[in-house]
């Protein structure tokens, strides 16, 4: 089984949001970078636990710089065999699928495995546009996936409820929670890490199709307004607030 | 030139985020004098009604194999739909179908993307939460045909009465890969995105039987409920309930944080609610910086005393 999880570079989740050059830039400056915890927690552990159970070979991909290198790193420690980075500049959602959908077309991987979205700009599209690139079944959102040769069996989240299908390979999916638990990576994983293989392939030529203008960060509350009793609680909530 | 909105259904009627799509977009199309048209898929009643939302008309697709939701099929129709509208921006909901079948349209149709917006465009520039909440960007779509999903609870909806024409449209359905084994639905459970009002406890209620207090309270104001992290990690509640920053993303209308201490990661996922409610034993909990109103007290002697005003209230 020939397995790709896509990995992000994502700011750590208490890092302090700030912007550079007109606030059109993140300002990246102290700040600690993490893999994407949907792709860490979710899509690599499961990827690795179905290596495990069937044989087959993790490969991580990510789009991005040599600023990457470290949480690339990271993941090879928790488990995944090899690591491919694109020398790309993330520059939007469909850039990266382009740019992840034109090397992989050339591998023949049994499943594409992503997080359900970044923790950064939260978009939830790389991989549906992976699949469209690649005319291959795309299941989002998935909190559950068991393989029995071919056939996997996944369980999806959709509008009020959760969904049971069936795909064959070759499939691409987003992982949510429940799909697996997380690892933490050992002294062994570490230092295997470092000799795994890490290979860097040039940019493909691909159109953009969004550009960021500016950040804002959201206004400060006013303050809390405290109160002693539930019934003047709701009383407020009723009468000033008018949310009950 | 016009907007075409997927509106989606379930059990035969268009869900509420189907209206909240229609909403965004006739309010668009109205904006740009142009016209807004909605295409639904499966069996599903009652379109004509998407009409008090600015929507002319309703280009249905009624196949009954299409109730069985596969985002693939989907995107074939909304982009058959587009090419026949000429239409040159697509909305959808931010929700689970809509992360499903927005993405692979964009890639079908080299269409830039902005998902969950939360304010009408301005121009080629929509608005969005970036950093699970902790910013806002403004992104500008930069190709001729734009898709935007709009987060549910954003927008406040403005009825425009009227009633719109429904279509038959047919377009080959493409066959795909995926089979549907089974659907378990939550029919009682109030999905946690469109809610309005959201209840949520977290460690400080200190076991998973001290909950009835809190789906008593729920069911008191119609909402639905939520937890922290570490509660869902610890089996005290499901995982769906799970919010913040690694977990949903919710922004109802008024959100109520028991026994939470507010963590940066738990804001990131709520603060977009538009009031916030603490109740908590410790006056320096980081929550309070972030409420519209807060109790220091015992939830175990305040959540029931909010249950008995509220009764009272309603009475
Ligand atoms: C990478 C990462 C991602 C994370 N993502 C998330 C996320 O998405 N969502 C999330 O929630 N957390 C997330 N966390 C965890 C987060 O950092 C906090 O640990 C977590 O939110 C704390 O949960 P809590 O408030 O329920 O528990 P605690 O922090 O233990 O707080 C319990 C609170 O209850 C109060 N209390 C105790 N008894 C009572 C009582 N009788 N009445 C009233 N109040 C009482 C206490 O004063 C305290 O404030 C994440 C952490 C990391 C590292």
């Amino acid at each position: 089984m020939k397995i790709l999880v896509c990995i992000s570079k994502a700011p750590d989740t208490t890092a302090k949001i700030a912007f550079t050059d007109g606030d059109t830039k993140f300002d990246e400056g102290g700040v600690q970078f993490i893999v994407n915890p949907y792709d860490e927690w979710y899509a690599l552990v499961r990827g690795l636990e179905l290596k495990e159970a069937n044989g087959g070979t993790v490969t991580v991909l990510n789009v991005g710089g040599a600023d990457s290198d470290p949480i690339i790193r990271k993941a090879l420690a928790i488990g995944a065999d090899d690591a491919v980075r694109i020398d790309a500049e993330t520059i939007d959602a469909l850039y990266v699928a382009k740019q992840i959908a034109n090397y992989a077309k050339e591998q023949g991987y049994d499943m594409i495995l992503a997080g359900k979205e970044t923790i950064d700009y939260n978009g939830s599209q790389v991989a549906g546009m992976i699949a469209e690139l690649m005319d291959a079944p795309y299941v989002s959102l998935a909190s559950k996936l068991d393989m029995n040769g071919n056939t996997a069996t996944i369980e999806r989240e959709i509008e009020g409820g959760v969904e049971v299908i069936e795909v064959n390979t070759p499939f691409v999916l987003s992982a949510a929670k429940g799909m697996s638990e997380a690892r933490i990576p050992n002294m062994r994983g570490i230092m295997a890490a470092r000799s795994k293989p890490l290979t860097v392939v040039p940019a493909s030529e691909a159109s953009t199709s969004t550009a960021i203008k500016g950040f804002t960060l959201p206004p400060a509350k006013s303050g809390c307004k405290f109160v002693d009793t539930a019934e003047e609680l709701v009383e407020l909530l009723h009468n000033e607030a008018k949310a009950i | 030139m016009s907007v075409l909105i997927y509106t989606d259904s379930s059990n035969g009627a268009l869900t509420k985020n189907a209206f909240e799509a229609a909403n965004y977009g006739g309010q668009l199309a109205k904006a740009a004098g142009t016209d807004a048209i909605a295409v639904v898929v499966g069996s599903a009643s009652g379109l004509e009604d998407l009409g008090n939302y600015g929507i002319s008309k309703v280009m249905h697709v009624s196949d009954a194999s299409l109730d069985n939701f596969d985002p693939q099929k989907i995107a074939h129709i909304v982009a058959a739909a587009a090419n026949e509208t000429g239409a040159d921006t697509i909305v959808f909901a931010h929700d689970y179908t809509g992360k499903s079948v927005a993405p692979r349209l964009s890639a079908k149709l080299d269409a830039g993307l902005v998902t969950g917006a939360i304010a009408l465009p301005n121009g080629n520039v929509v608005k969005k939460a970036v950093f699970s909440g902790k910013a806002f960007a403004e992104i500008e779509i930069t190709t001729a045909i734009k898709i935007i999903s709009v987060l549910p609870n954003s927008l406040d909806k403005v009825e425009t009465g009227g009633s719109a024409e429904v279509v038959a449209f047919s377009v080959e359905i493409p066959t795909t890969g995926i089979t549907v084994k089974e659907i378990k639905k939550e029919s009682t459970e109030l999905s946690l995105t469109e809610a309005d009002v959201v209840v949520s406890a977290g460690r400080g209620l200190k076991g998973p039987e001290n909950w009835g207090m809190i789906e008593e309270l729920a069911k008191e104001l119609g909402a639905a409920t939520a937890c922290s992290r570490p509660v869902a990690d610890i089996g005290w509640r499901p995982h769906h309930e799970h919010v913040g920053q690694t977990g949903i993303a919710i922004r109802p209308n008024l959100y109520i944080a028991t026994g939470i201490s507010g963590a940066i990661q738990h804001l990131a996922g709520v603060n977009g609610s538009k009031v916030i409610v603490v109740i908590n034993t410790d006056s320096e909990a980081p929550f309070f910086k972030a409420a519209d109103y807060g109790i220091v007290g015992d939830a175990f002697e305040i959540i029931p005393k909010m249950i008995e005003a509220i009764k009272k209230l309603k009475a």
